[in-house]
């Protein structure tokens, strides 16, 4: 597919955990969006989920080239780079940065770092149905649970975040304690489609009045404990033990222990804000159960629901290059010396 | 060695506020026992007895989270998705057991044999109620008599 040279064709590059990841953004629409774990190519060896650096340094090549080649853009019209910065692995950020800085000085255009976290935020603008500003954002992922309000581009608040666990590890954990393997999030939401979500009442962690932050470590020992107490321990006997209608009761009450937590933030946080647009995005978000009960809720109190496909919620390099297009287009570039920062935080752009 | 008996997730991160006192920068703790035995509510009251601002969260997914504090950084590291020592190799632990470093380990078990002789070693374990957990403390310092 070939592009006019009008429009600014921004490369993004993500590699702050799992997954390598890069794409090709021309004007704000990605054209390509190639994710190390969904490669087919064995030639890559990418199908093995690879933990750290390592993997990084040996997938950082042919994923931009894939992602270069399945865009149909050669590396000389690319305007401007984009890559992570953080929050994430120093060593596996490193990668990215370090590539994406080297290419920029290579080909002589602007070079900008991105925060991961804002990545998330704004990969709902991937989609051609967006949200209207001020928009409220449930980032539900693995490492991360957050609400945020979003007034304008870079200037965002952050309303609420979990105190321990990630929704994402609960699902995994749990996972894991009912043998269904890890990463089983995805088999407790097709397992739980067919249960009943009353079956087994596990609690529902509110924390205090007022509040907007979350808690999953509780629910993930009650599981523990309610398995225990069923003779299920937590080697993942329940798998062999459960007849499948027990074990899609289990999987449907879990998860709408989490499901109803977030949701109920959620919503909360919208009409404390009085916003009427949310955006559900990460890696949770495929979650259909999720997906399902935010939309009725919110659709109860006119608020509408947009969640990117797939792709754009897992960690993508499509977000890194949109985020990173909305700051080029400001104006906003990085230095070469610009660090990558395990921990940084999602602050926005003080104007 | 010491023994402590938690009966709620909130006397475990305060034992883990309590035990930080006895750490300085460089030292490596290494955490082990099974799902829900305490491990992460530990570190979080070791991380703030050390200085850590704001929640503490589980390491599992994003595998090391890194504070900065007024000695250098606070890294709470989990090891529960590595699968062998080339992983482990590959995640690069080592470059964190430095003077400018606190170190917890979470899920310890597979790498204690590379850590510094000189680490705390702290287990936990599902007591007989549900709310109970044992911690037992065993480290290079003994606190003064």
């Amino acid at each position: 597919m070939s592009v006019p040279r009008s429009e600014m064709i921004v490369l993004g590059i993500e590699t702050s955990c799992d997954e390598t990841s890069a794409s090709v953004l021309a004007d704000g629409k990605a054209v390509s969006n190639v994710i190390s774990s969904q490669l087919i190519h064995s030639a890559y060896g990418g199908v093995v989920p690879e933990l750290a650096s390592r993997a990084h340094q040996r997938l950082i090549i042919p994923v931009v080239e894939e992602a270069l080649a399945s865009g149909g853009i050669k590396k000389e019209e690319i305007d401007g780079i984009a890559a992570t910065q953080g929050p994430g692995l120093v060593g596996a950020l490193l990668v990215g940065l370090s590539f994406g800085k080297a290419l920029a000085f290579g080909l002589g255009i602007p070079f900008t770092a991105v925060n991961h976290m804002e990545g998330h935020l704004y990969s709902v603008f991937l989609e051609e149905d967006v949200p209207a500003y001020p928009f409220l954002a449930l980032v539900v992922s693995g490492g991360h649970t957050m609400l945020v309000h979003v007034e304008a581009p870079f200037r965002h608040t952050v309303l609420g975040e979990t105190r321990d666990d990630a929704a994402g590890e609960a699902f995994d954990k749990v996972a894991k304690m009912l043998g269904l393997g890890y990463p089983g999030g995805p088999a407790i939401d097709r397992l739980g489609a067919g249960g009943n979500p009353g079956a087994v009442r596990f609690p529902r962690s509110f924390l205090e009045e007022g509040t907007l932050d979350f808690s999953f470590s509780g629910i993930k020992t009650s599981v523990l404990y309610y398995l225990r107490r069923e003779g299920l321990g937590e080697s993942g006997a329940a798998r062999t033990l459960l007849d499948g209608k027990r074990m899609a009761d289990i999987c449907a009450s879990f998860q709408a222990a989490i499901v109803e937590v977030l949701v109920a933030r959620t919503i909360r946080a919208a009409l404390r804000q009085g916003v009427t647009d949310i955006a559900l995005v990460g890696g949770v978000s495929a979650n259909s159960s999720l997906r399902r009960t935010l939309r009725d809720e919110a659709g109860k109190h006119g608020c509408r629901v947009f969640t990117p496909r797939n792709e754009y919620c897992m960690d993508n390099g499509a977000m890194i290059a949109y985020v990173g297009w909305m700051r080029l287009a400001r104006g906003l570039t990085s230095a070469y010396g610009t660090p990558a920062v395990a921990y940084l935080e999602l602050t926005g752009i003080a104007s | 060695m010491r023994r402590i008996l938690s009966r709620s997730a909130e006397e475990t991160e305060a034992a883990g506020r309590a035990f930080a006192v006895r750490l300085l920068p460089g030292d490596v703790v290494a955490l082990t026992g099974t799902l829900g035995s305490g491990k992460t509510r530990f570190a979080a009251g070791v991380c703030t007895g050390l200085g850590v601002r704001g929640h503490v969260t589980s390491p599992t997914f994003t595998l090391i989270n890194e504070y900065p504090v007024e000695f250098g950084v606070v890294a709470h590291i989990d090891m529960y998705r590595i699968n062998g020592m080339k992983e482990v190799a590959d995640l690069g632990i080592e470059e964190y057991f430095n003077s400018r470093c606190v170190c917890l380990i979470e899920w310890a078990e597979t790498v204690l044999d590379i850590l510094p002789p000189a680490h705390f070693r702290i287990s936990f374990a599902h007591g007989g109620s549900e709310s109970e957990r044992a911690i037992q403390i065993e480290g290079p310092r003994e606190p003064a008599q």
